[in-house]
């Protein structure tokens, strides 16, 4: 690992992280209804090993539930989820760690603890667990605030802790719900390139649901474009030049606008 | 907090000095048609806390135990109960509704049944007291263990957190605000269970002390004794709403 990559390294990679092929998050003709109402019609996708799947799509489309059922939070109502080499619920549950879309950080603990519940859920002592997550604090941009309680945060703070949360699970599947969509365009552009370097450092396999075209147009390997609900894929789009060390010369490049327009003319194709 | 006592405590002050005045120069005792010696002035109230000071304390103590002992057991059985009803759907569907119906019937009814079995110990007044207290603390305890948010629990699990974690690291803490509103109920009611609990069968205990001292129109010590109850209750409110201050500190 370069320098460069090393700074931005996370939680140790969890001995499942290396075997690149059960990383890999897999699904074959998924179907989910809640009751009688359809929510997903038919899916089939891939998301690479250690690589990004980004998911864009309307509003209700479905694409929570989708991850809810990739992170094993659920289980399908027909057709099969692989992920982190599980292909029960249980199995990918322990594989993947799944970040809401609120930050929902628990309000009596500190934003050190916060961060750190995935290690003391997993019986880490209290002051190994802080020194562990606290290390992490500074390339978070949140020094200082260790100790701070989530209502003392502003909201780009909040979701910056939750993400660490989110990463100091050491899994190797990651299912992010919106991860920056309460951040500014400023902080979210700034937030879209740490994880990519984060992600150059210490790959994970990461499913992202996005309402962002551009953000999962730059972040991810491969873009789905989902239709409204029931919810199947219109559209499956490469990104050009994913997770480029430079943003801006990366999302001004004609093919990544070409991307965007096709993914855009799918979206909109897709919410009738 | 001294300035916001300052107007209440000028009506307090306005209001016993309007008393002493009236019971003093008899105008009460006139308006109600009663002797003067049973319609006591602050100042004979007070005068009656000093001389009897030792008696007061003595029974003070046997009732402060039977309100305390008695709060603590219905607050540990309340909040087993309702963690119990967490873990299991089908206790909580039986018993639940049990629960919220039973707070209408009024628990003070079965002390005489109670004193008739275990007699003039402490025992009957703990057993109404706590019967008193369990009540509130388990219905605000259970409802507020369901409050939880399904988001939050879906987050705790996918980070592996098993089904102890879950309610100590979550819905415990999410759950005290709920915990301290009935608290406060139940430390309302405590001081009553106890007070009728020693009038139904005791020879102790401030309660039996003003039942005695009605009997013999020794009103000014009746009042002092109603009066130190009177601080009691408020005392074990006050200590619940610093520990609420202290304990719930994340709001």
């Amino acid at each position: 690992m370069t320098a460069e990559a090393n700074r931005f390294a996370v939680a140790a990679p969890s001995p499942a992280a290396g075997a690149a092929a059960g990383a890999a998050v897999s699904i074959r003709s998924l179907a989910h209804s809640y009751g009688e109402l359809p929510a997903i019609e038919r899916l089939d996708l891939e998301a690479p090993a250690h690589g990004v799947l980004g998911l864009v799509g309307p509003s209700g489309c479905g694409k929570s539930t989708l991850l809810e059922l990739i992170a094993g939070l659920r289980e399908p109502s027909a057709g099969a989820i692989e992920a982190g080499g599980a292909c029960d619920a249980a199995g990918r549950l322990a594989h993947c760690a799944f970040m809401p879309q609120r930050d929902l950080l628990l309000p009596w603990l500190s934003a050190v603890d916060n961060a750190a519940l995935a290690l003391r859920n997993r019986g880490a002592r209290r002051s190994a667990a802080r020194r562990e997550a606290g290390q992490l604090f500074e390339r978070f941009g949140l020094a200082g605030f260790e100790r701070a309680r989530p209502a003392e945060l502003s909201g780009g703070m909040r979701q910056r802790v939750a993400f660490l949360r989110t990463l100091l699970a050491g899994k190797p599947v990651l299912a992010l719900d919106e991860p920056f969509a309460s951040l500014d365009a400023i902080t979210r552009a700034e937030m879209q390139a740490w994880l990519a370097g984060a992600l150059a450092a210490d790959p994970r396999t990461v499913v992202l649901v996005t309402h962002d075209v551009e953000e999962a147009l730059y972040l991810s390997d491969r873009v789905a474009v989902l239709s409204a609900r029931p919810a199947r894929v219109v559209e499956e789009l490469s990104a050009p030049d994913p997770r480029a060390a430079d943003r801006d010369a990366a999302v001004t490049d004609p093919g990544f606008v070409a991307a965007r327009e096709r993914a855009m003319a799918a979206l909109h194709k897709g919410a009738k | 907090m001294t300035r916001r006592l300052l107007l209440p405590g000028t009506v307090v002050v306005a209001l016993l000095g309007l008393w002493q005045l009236a019971a003093s120069s008899g105008a009460l005792a006139d308006l109600l048609g009663l002797e003067p010696f049973l319609v006591p002035s602050p100042a004979e109230i007070a005068a009656s806390l000093r001389d009897n000071r030792a008696l007061l304390a003595e029974n003070a103590w046997v009732t402060l135990q039977e309100i305390l002992l008695g709060f603590l057991i219905g607050l540990v059985a309340g909040l087993g109960f309702a963690s119990l009803l967490r873990f299991s759907a089908t206790l909580r569907r039986a018993f639940y509704p049990l629960m919220v119906g039973s707070q209408a019937v009024p628990i003070l009814i079965f002390a005489p049944v109670l004193v008739v079995w275990f007699g003039f110990g402490i025992g009957p007044k703990l057993i109404v007291v706590a019967l008193l207290c369990f009540f509130p603390i388990a219905v605000a305890t259970t409802d507020g263990l369901r409050s939880v948010d399904p988001e939050a629990v879906k987050m705790m699990r996918s980070l592996d957190a098993s089904r102890l974690q879950l309610l100590w690291r979550v819905e415990a803490p999410n759950a005290l605000p709920f915990v301290f509103s009935g608290a406060r109920v139940a430390a309302t009611f405590a001081p009553i269970g106890a007070v009728f609990g020693e009038w139904v069968g005791a020879d102790s205990g401030l309660g039996h002390l003003i039942l005695q001292d009605n009997a013999q129109l020794e009103t000014a010590r009746l009042f002092a004794a109603a009066f130190v109850l009177a601080a009691i209750a408020i005392a074990l409110f006050g200590l619940l709403a610093l520990a609420e201050r202290r304990i719930v500190n994340w709001r």
